[in-house]
């Protein structure tokens, strides 16, 4: 949606052609100049800074929804066909991974594998290491992806006419062929509407990541609007900028949807 | 008597079924960390936090109903408009929901509470107006903001909730003669609310943990004691442990109380 956008305009148009009142107005709402805050110049523009935090964002939502498919496919796979043991622990992930609020997991996490990682780095005798904000984020996000993506990959699976599966393997095909051939693309039009809003939700919950301080798209304007003062200008920038990463992801889901269901009749109601 | 008799002897057969060899070992293993983390962690601040945390715990309940009971308030009229509202109301309501479902809820929070927050001092008749004590506190930025992000995603469950009432349902009571506002009000309200429910219950549970988000704004929930504690004592788990304990017990009261709920209205299976 435009309104943010367009109300930048909207504020450098009126400057120049209505009287003083609206653009007043404006100017108070934005703060001077608001525009130049946005521009890519560095002395004032701090654009450049929003489109580094944007990058780490998307980079980090591609990272961890990829770690949490991984996750994801061996969770369902453990769910479906493991053992007792194997099908309770993961019963207990999903569960309490989506019983407590992401922002919980992501503190827990974020201190627990950092320390972890470091007190295993010292016992084998290296120097703690700093573990980068944008690797950090990539794992404790996946890990609460791969909840929500076993759930979504466990339904699809059991959605597949599971004689193509028996048929399959009465053809003797070992496992890992099976996957990669039969199941993984069988599964895959009944994965992509859950998958889909999982992407959606990755690229939201990047911005919890500015509670522990990860350089994404919230925390640098968050920077910026604390230097600048202007904070309805910078809110409103990466408001825009989020949605336009929605929309995009909108359009390319669509496509891969209609990729994925090719040679599929079209679902009932629509065409 | 048969009858009588048959739920027990399942009920008998599905707790030894769920009592299997493999879930006992895993319950005493389950038992000893607990106690193991009751014993070796440190508890000892718990006594001094006792009546803030339950006064987080009870200001993160009533953050939920309130958010969740408006928000639905809102979300009626947003599903209804992009149903069969003329193209003035329909329009504007998407983009609301787009909007509101495209962009992070911590963005929204922040805009709402540091930008707002910041624009409202620059107007003199706001300042001396009899609101401004209230506008100066945190919570009726969390409350608008955790409303509106309700409203945005349940407006298009409602969407397609009242969507999916068979077109027959309201013919009939039309063929009846209820006016246009009985007819929402007996049949196709209760039906669109019927088969949102089980949505609705997920959603709300999304909501439960989108609450602590407001401690970023410096309303004092039970996620903010939690980090109270961690800022003042430097015990960093054990207050997170808890925190995770207590949101998967409201979750569980949650996700209990919609099953109740869904209970309650007769479901005929096809």
């Amino acid at each position: 949606m435009a309104r943010p956008a367009c109300y930048i305009i909207g504020a450098a148009s009126t400057r120049k052609s209505r009287g003083h009142k609206l653009s007043d107005v404006l100017a108070t709402i934005f703060g001077a100049s608001s525009l130049e805050l946005l521009s890519f110049q560095p002395p004032n523009g701090r654009g450049l800074s929003l489109l580094h935090g944007l990058a780490n964002s998307v980079g980090i939502a591609f990272g961890s929804f990829g770690v949490g498919l991984v996750i994801g496919i061996g969770g369902a796979y453990g769910k479906l066909y493991g053992g007792p043991v194997v099908r309770d622990l993961l019963e207990v992930y999903t569960t309490v991974v989506r019983a407590v609020p992401e922002l919980v997991l992501i503190l827990l996490l974020y201190f627990a594998g950092t320390d972890l990682i470091n007190q295993l780095l010292t016992a084998l005798g290296h120097a703690a290491i700093d573990i980068n904000g944008v690797v950090a984020g990539i794992g404790v996000l996946g890990v609460v992806q791969g909840a929500y993506s076993t759930e979504v990959l466990r339904g699809a699976i059991l959605g597949i006419p599971q004689g193509q599966i028996e048929a399959a393997r009465a053809y003797g095909m070992p496992p890992g062929l099976l996957l990669r051939r039969i199941t993984l693309p069988a599964m895959l039009p009944f994965a992509i509407p859950g998958l889909a809003n999982l992407w959606l939700i990755a690229t939201k919950d990047t911005a919890l990541l500015a509670i522990v301080g990860v350089n994404e798209l919230t925390q640098t304007t968050r920077t910026a609007a604390g230097a600048t003062k202007a904070y309805f200008t910078f809110f409103m920038a990466a408001g825009a900028l989020y949605l336009v990463l929605t929309l995009v992801s909108n359009v390319v889901i669509g496509r891969v949807e209609r990729w994925a269901r090719r040679g599929m009749p079209s679902i009932a109601g629509s065409h | 008597m048969a009858a009588a008799e048959t739920p027990v002897i399942n009920a008998a057969a599905r707790a030894s079924l769920w009592m299997r060899p493999h879930r006992i070992v895993l319950i005493l293993i389950a038992l000893v960390i607990v106690l193991a983390s009751i014993f070796l962690m440190r508890w000892d601040w718990l006594p001094t936090y006792l009546p803030l945390a339950l006064q987080g715990i009870w200001r993160t309940i009533w953050l939920l109903v309130v958010t969740s009971a408006l928000g639905i308030a809102l979300a009626i009229p947003l599903g209804l408009a992009q149903v069969i509202g003329p193209p003035i109301l329909r329009v504007p309501a998407k983009v609301f929901c787009t909007v509101i479902r495209g962009t992070p809820l911590l963005l929204q929070l922040w805009l709402l509470y540091f930008g707002l927050g910041s624009l409202f001092p620059q107007f003199p008749w706001i300042r001396e107006s009899f609101l401004w004590p209230i506008l100066r506190q945190a919570w009726p930025y969390a409350v608008l903001s955790l409303t509106i992000s309700y409203a945005g995603y349940e407006g298009e469950v409602m969407r397609g909730a009242f969507a999916g009432v068979p077109k027959g349902q309201l013919e009939a009571a039309r063929a009846f003669g209820m006016s246009r506002w009985k007819m929402f009000r007996r049949v196709w309200l209760p039906q669109a609310i019927h088969r949102a429910l089980p949505t609705l219950a997920g959603e709300t549970v999304l909501q439960l943990k989108a609450t602590p988000l407001v401690a970023t704004i410096t309303m004092v929930d039970i996620y903010a004691v939690a980090s109270r504690v961690r800022q003042d004592l430097f015990v960093t788990y054990e207050p997170l442990l808890l925190l995770a304990l207590v949101y998967m017990a409201i979750t569980g009261i949650l996700v209990f109380g919609f099953r109740r709920l869904e209970a309650r209205i007769p479901n005929r299976l096809g």
